[in-house]
């Protein structure tokens, strides 16, 4: 098993090795190619489904086969997508629009690698609306990796060329506190004294010799909150805890498996908006007009997702005509 | 003793967590700041036992070459590496552009995000032999699912109004599938949500009296 697992692993690096080596210029396919291989890969899927029909059953490799070759083929497609905004989302947007210069956010990022598909590009685009509106960003995190995720993130915000002119600067206009354990009561000891929980920055600088935050005491000096998460602890806890006992206005940003759990928050008006996945993601890049990796991503997510559908349809008529024989035979 | 006093904490620990979120005054509110400390020390504490424990297990496998022992190995070298290379970067070993930060960006980022990715494959593959309209809530489910998986995606919107132009056919704003899947995410499932998250609620309080009043002893090792 070892032998064959690294045979693989050789593979994938070969593979790489190509990618990196060879094929050194971005391939990017035409409008009339790219619409010609997905016509192939409609009448594949319709091939497929009239064998299921006669009673020919398909493993799960043909579905592994074709959800890899949906994600990867966008990457090398120019295809693009009329992305709508939707209520939720628009929410959010107002609700940061809203604030005044000069308000103080505090940003958690309860996440780390794995969700940061999902969640980085939330991330920078929610950071890059900050900084363009001059509203103050205090970012912590009750995952270990979000902190290091946050500098990444606020790294590649910096780098453009239109907040060059802005001057933004480290601890007065934002400040990471890094990660603090304790979950839940992380954020309960924060509504009675910020400093408790962080008495030195990321980087280890004392919280009173930071200009931004040695006002700070509590959540009543913040003016808007928003959590990125994805899982335990994270939105859940953010509202039970900072909204419903001390009172503070969050949006969310969430992985698509925990987005639909918030929404019973958001409808009860616990929380100011939501970001619901890739699409989320995707959606407030274009409502703060910078599209980046969300939009880019969603092509392969539009894709999958058909794809997955395909594959249901034709599972389940493989499942009716295996009714359908199974009844004949007993007849 | 041994098992006395771990309820005694338990049981002082939990009650004042309770009362202190009705009485947040003293001395209520210096106990909870004591406890939390605390409980910030244990979890501090907690991430040394999981490294160390994890160590021990790799170690002992490798040793008595159990199955796939050889990945005890990488686990070990990996933990090695990022731990020296972390420790030999002193206080700014996270910075951007040290040795910490590539290996957290170029290795251990994309080594992670691709174990998520499976999911989509086991997603899919899933979908493909479980979601049969066997019945009529299983069809429901499906229906949803159909609606939820294409709304969620621009394309869905798209495909609806290319096939309606296609044949003439008027279609309104409120069936497009993307509204169709913000109204099952705004109303189903929340009150489905809702029930879930109430029956859990319920569970929770149940267990926790159990635990604080020390009827439940399974966390202690008892029955």
């Amino acid at each position: 098993m070892m032998k064959q697992d690294l045979i693989v692993y050789l593979g994938v690096l070969i593979l790489a090795l190509v990618f990196y080596f060879v094929i050194t210029e971005p391939v990017v396919f035409s409008p009339t190619v790219s619409l010609i291989l997905i016509g192939i890969i409609g009448l594949v899927l319709l091939y497929i489904l009239i064998k299921t029909i006669r009673g020919q059953v398909f493993g799960r490799r043909t579905v592994f086969l074709f959800v890899g070759i949906a994600v990867v083929l966008p990457f090398f497609m120019s295809i693009r997508q009329d992305i709508k905004l939707s209520p939720e989302v628009e929410e959010l947007y107002n609700a940061v629009m809203a604030l005044q210069p000069g308000s103080k956010v505090l940003v958690s990022l309860d996440y780390d690698p794995p969700s940061a598909p999902e969640l980085q590009p939330m991330a920078e685009s929610f950071f890059l609306l900050c900084f363009r509106r001059d509203l103050k960003v205090i970012v912590m995190g009750l995952w270990p990796q979000g902190p290091q995720q946050a500098e990444l993130a606020i790294q590649k915000i910096l780098d453009r060329p239109e907040m060059a002119s802005r001057n933004i600067r480290y601890g007065i206009d934002y400040v990471n506190l890094g990660f603090q354990t304790g979950n839940e009561f992380v954020i309960q000891r924060m509504g009675g004294s910020f400093r408790s929980m962080f008495s030195t920055d990321y980087y280890g600088t004392p919280y009173d010799s930071l200009p931004l935050v040695r006002n700070i005491t509590n959540f009543n000096n913040i003016d808007f909150s928003f959590n990125l998460s994805a899982g335990y602890p994270g939105t859940i806890e953010w509202v039970q805890v900072a909204v419903d006992r001390y009172g503070v206005k969050l949006g969310a940003g969430n992985t698509a498996v925990q987005a639909p759990q918030v929404y019973p928050y958001l409808r009860a008006g616990q929380l100011t908006g939501l970001l619901g996945g890739l699409n989320g993601a995707a959606e407030f890049e274009k409502v703060t007009g910078v599209l980046g990796k969300g939009t880019k991503f969603m092509v392969s997510q539009s894709f999958s997702h058909v794809i997955v559908i395909a594959f249901i349809i034709i599972g389940n008529v493989a499942y009716f005509m295996g009714r359908k024989q199974e009844t004949k035979k007993k007849q | 003793m041994r098992r006395e006093i771990p309820l005694i904490i338990t049981a002082v620990v939990g009650f004042v967590y309770v009362i202190q979120y009705f009485i947040p005054h003293y001395p209520f509110n210096n106990l909870n700041g004591w406890f939390s400390d605390w409980f910030s020390i244990i979890g501090a504490c907690a991430i040394w036992l999981g490294a160390l424990n994890l160590m021990r297990i790799s170690f002992d496998k490798v040793y008595k070459k159990r199955r796939d022992w050889g990945y005890s190995i990488i686990i070990i070298l990996s933990f090695a590496l990022i731990v020296v290379i972390g420790f030999g970067g002193g206080r700014d070993f996270r910075d951007l552009g040290t040795n910490f930060d590539w290996l957290y960006r170029f290795i251990y980022t994309p080594l992670s995000a691709t174990m998520f990715a499976l999911l989509a494959f086991f997603v899919a593959s899933a979908s493909y032999r479980a979601f049969r309209a066997r019945n009529l809530e299983a069809s429901l489910l499906l229906v949803a699912a159909f609606f939820v998986m294409i709304g969620r995606v621009p394309v869905g919107d798209a495909l609806v109004t290319k096939v309606a132009g296609l044949i003439s056919l008027p279609i309104p704003d409120a069936v497009l599938p993307s509204k169709i899947a913000t109204w099952i995410m705004n109303y189903i499932n929340a009150a489905g949500q809702r029930a879930i998250m109430i029956g859990i609620a319920l569970g929770i309080v149940s267990t926790s009296l159990r635990v604080i009043l020390g009827i439940e002893r399974a966390h202690l090792g008892g029955e």
